[in-house]
């Protein structure tokens, strides 16, 4: 999961994402089109996607096409969720703990 | 360095002073009475408050479900802050970071947790971008939650 975080932390591989989620199975010349970005530089930000299972690539031909794989995300949104209802939940209890009997 | 990890972050303005906010976070006895995610019990909280004492408290979810995170104080600074590690046996995850930060405000404390992940070293090192703006995203991500499910 960490991978995930760290994959989602740059704008670029972001806004990967967000293109695949419209159009998937996009070829990478495709992607790195509107990024102006050269092909070296989008397979780099591609290969950081898919270490972090993010992506899918198919080789079709001489054509690669990159699909979304949304698990990992899934994970973290799971994580940030679990840990906010907990906290949340927590903090409640504590404020009114500390606060009872004027909070001094 | 822990600011900008991704993780969930509360604030809250409470209306005691940081010493007996302090105390609800490091005694047991009053740890026993707020810790846990729904209304259900706590049934024991241990509390070795100095950097690499332990810390370990379980809870009994109203659905019956018992559960016992563990951890390590890493950094100790009476009223002002308290840093522990976070293993949640039985939970998908790797061990996280819990931060609290106590500030005294007029009429009280401001108290912010912060639960985030530890970076493992391959994260660590491609972090050039750092993770600022990464939860203003999020929910962006959220919404799109049906991708591929």
């Amino acid at each position: 999961m960490d991978r995930t975080f760290s994959a989602l932390a740059d704008p670029t591989r972001r806004a990967v994402l967000l293109r695949l989620k419209q159009k998937p199975g996009l070829s990478v010349s495709e992607l790195a089109r509107p990024f102006s970005l050269k092909l070296p530089g989008m397979m780099k930000h591609l290969d950081v996607l898919s270490d972090a299972g993010l992506i899918t690539r198919v080789k079709t031909g001489r054509v690669v096409s990159v699909n979304l794989s949304a698990g990992p995300m899934r994970e973290a949104m799971e994580w940030l969720q679990r840990y906010e209802r907990f906290w949340t939940v927590s903090m409640d209890r504590l404020v009114a703990l500390v606060e009872k009997d004027g909070g001094r | 360095m822990t600011e900008n990890l991704p993780g969930v972050t509360i604030v809250r303005h409470i209306k005691a002073s940081p010493a007996k906010v302090w105390a609800a976070i490091t005694q047991p006895e009053l740890m026993m009475q707020w810790w846990g995610p729904d209304a259900g019990p706590t049934l024991r909280a241990e509390a070795d408050v100095r950097p690499g004492g332990r810390f370990s408290v379980v809870f009994r979810l109203l659905n019956g479900d018992e559960h016992n995170p563990t951890g390590i104080y890493q950094e100790v600074i009476p009223e002002r802050k308290l840093v522990f590690t976070w293993d949640w046996p039985g939970m998908p995850e790797r061990e996280s970071l819990v931060t609290f930060r106590l500030e005294p405000i007029d009429g009280g404390t401001r108290l912010t947790l912060l639960h985030a992940h530890l970076p493992d070293e391959a994260a660590r090192r491609s972090h050039e971008q750092g993770w600022n703006g990464l939860l203003d995203k999020l929910p962006v991500f959220l919404g799109a939650a049906a991708w591929a499910s």
